[in-house]
């Protein structure tokens, strides 16, 4: 037995030897990428339930994946980029993904399947209370205003002729603040870009609290910001069992598109709200929602292999999801001003930045700017109105460009 | 498995759009979305209505019962009367006498005004 060969085959089947082979230093620098995500995650608390999820599929993809001779990798690019190519013979081939991948192939089915961000959205629906919007529909007004960075970062990204229009899509939708609709848009459009959008769209959820204050602060006045708003009504339980029955009802039917994602958040609501389900509530707001994170966070931080995600484009994308969740935040101010002067001064403008969605961050950073102008103001309740709106809104947005580019 | 195809190679989804296309696109979606919106809106504006009216009906006929009959309502049914420097009622929404009790101290605590000069109207629980 020659030992010395031994040792040198052991060597060279190892990991270690990848980053010296072409293309190895791309694999450091993404585990080094990972584990900032991870210092993210869990020491600054950045949306630690899907970042560190995420960061770990990271961490777990460039260890294992070198590329197309990486057998033992848990995630092959390779088997998805022949999923998606009409000409190959593995095409919409699950089969080949179950007998030929590894762990995160077969998990990464429930995304590419568009399993997981509708279940999200269920549990979201779930333990989503509608009552402040169904008791002031206008705040309805505010979620579709702050979808402006959704259509102006989808420019931006067509008009760089850097991109296509479907990831000009999906680049767009980081701008609506809602990370299932994100993975679903980014999915279906263009799931070469996942991994980046995916790590834009949670990080700047989790820098919400940093990213609106100054734009909320200059956008309005000292006078503005100090509005106490009066309480609203309080909704009847009737009430609140028909507005997800409407809600499906109509959006689903403007734009059928929508059917996967407003379905499920609407049904997880009237399971909430029905009050004769409430072990599904329960379910889908506690159990299945953490069981649907873990598969999610792990298998998106899957798709952010060395070879795809080292590129001018991540860098661009990082960029232009900024530019969206900033100029999104501005389109809900803007209307919330225009509120205030439309109503006599009897709506704060700080509720509009709230119509981002991410619910609850953003309406609790309207609470705590609002109580900064004014110790006495408890703008909490009404900002949640836009907030839930937002998350339909941005429904609506990513149905639109579904219909579009899809 | 095909070697020669890496993630890299493929093609981007779609096809690239001319500045103008693209913003068309922008214009109309940003359009679709406040159609949608008011269209809701308008919807929720209906049925809203319709339950106020509904409520206010129910709360007439209510008042009316209460009228009609207050020669049966016994003497221990008598509305007690507040104490000096009681807040009067208060709606809670899902939420324990004693949770209530402390979000008021707290709240007062935090205005750094005396529970009795506040009114509470209702406290509900926000999940």
């Amino acid at each position: 037995m020659d030992i010395l060969q031994t040792l040198k085959d052991l060597w060279l089947d190892s990991g270690f030897s990848s980053f010296f082979a072409d293309g190895g230093w791309k694999n450091l620098i993404m585990i080094g990428i990972a584990c900032v995500l991870l210092y993210l995650g869990i020491k600054k608390q950045f949306e630690p339930l899907l970042l560190v999820g995420i960061a770990f599929g990271c961490l777990l993809v460039n260890l294992s994946y070198f590329g197309p001779e990486s057998t033992d990798a848990l995630y092959h690019p390779e088997l998805w980029t022949n999923f998606l190519n009409p000409d190959h013979a593995d095409y919409h081939s699950y089969g080949k993904i179950l007998t030929s991948g590894g762990l995160l192939d077969i998990l990464y089915i429930g995304v590419k399947a568009g399993i997981y961000p509708s279940l999200i959205f269920m549990g979201v629906g779930a333990m989503t209370d509608f009552g402040p919007l169904i008791s002031n529909p206008k705040s309805l007004l505010l979620g579709a205003a702050a979808q402006m960075g959704v259509f102006l970062a989808f420019f931006g990204a067509a008009a760089s002729g850097v991109f296509t229009g479907n990831q000009a899509a999906a680049i767009g939708i980081i701008g609506g603040a809602d990370g299932p609709t994100a993975i679903f848009l980014t999915t279906k459009l263009a799931p070469e870009l996942l991994g980046p959008i995916a790590i834009a769209a949670y990080s700047y959820m989790a820098l919400i609290p940093m990213i609106q204050p100054p734009l909320m602060r200059l956008l309005t006045t000292e006078k503005e910001r100090q509005v106490k708003m009066e309480q609203n009504r309080v909704v009847s339980k009737t009430e609140k069992i028909i507005f997800p029955i409407i809600v499906a009802m109509f959006v689903i039917l403007l734009l059928p598109s929508t059917a996967p994602l407003v379905g499920a958040l609407m049904l997880g609501n009237l399971w909430r709200e029905c009050g004769v389900t409430e072990r599904l509530s329960d379910t889908v707001q506690n159990a299945l929602m953490n069981i649907v994170t873990v598969f999610l966070g792990i298998s998106v931080g899957a798709t952010t292999a060395a070879d795809s995600f080292l590129n001018f484009k991540t860098i661009l994308i990082i960029v232009l999801g900024l530019t969206a969740f900033a100029f999104s935040t501005v389109g809900g101010l803007l209307v919330g001003k225009l509120m205030y002067i439309l109503t006599g001064g009897k709506v704060n403008p700080l509720i509009g930045s709230a119509g981002v969605s991410a619910v609850p961050m953003a309406a609790r950073v309207s609470q705590t700017e609002g109580q900064k102008a004014n110790p006495s103001n408890f703008l909490l309740m009404h900002a949640m109105g836009p907030n839930v709106a937002g998350v339909i809104g941005s429904a609506i947005a990513a149905g639109f460009l579904l219909a579009v580019f899809g | 498995m095909n070697p020669t195809l890496l993630a890299t190679q493929v093609a981007d989804s779609g096809t690239k759009m001319s500045a103008g296309d693209a913003a068309i696109v922008a214009l109309v979606g940003y359009g679709v979305v406040f159609l949608g919106i008011v269209m809701l809106m308008v919807i929720l504006y209906i049925s809203g209505s319709f339950f106020k009216k509904r409520d206010a009906k129910l709360a007439a006929s209510k008042t009316a019962e209460t009228k009609s009959t207050p020669a049966v309502a016994p003497a221990a049914a008598k509305e007690i009367p507040a104490a000096p420097g009681s807040a009067g009622n208060i709606k809670l929404n899902g939420i324990a006498d004693r949770d209530a009790a402390l979000i008021m101290a707290i709240t007062a605590e935090k205005l750094q005004t005396p529970l009795n000069e506040l009114r509470f109207i209702s406290i509900k629980e926000v999940e």
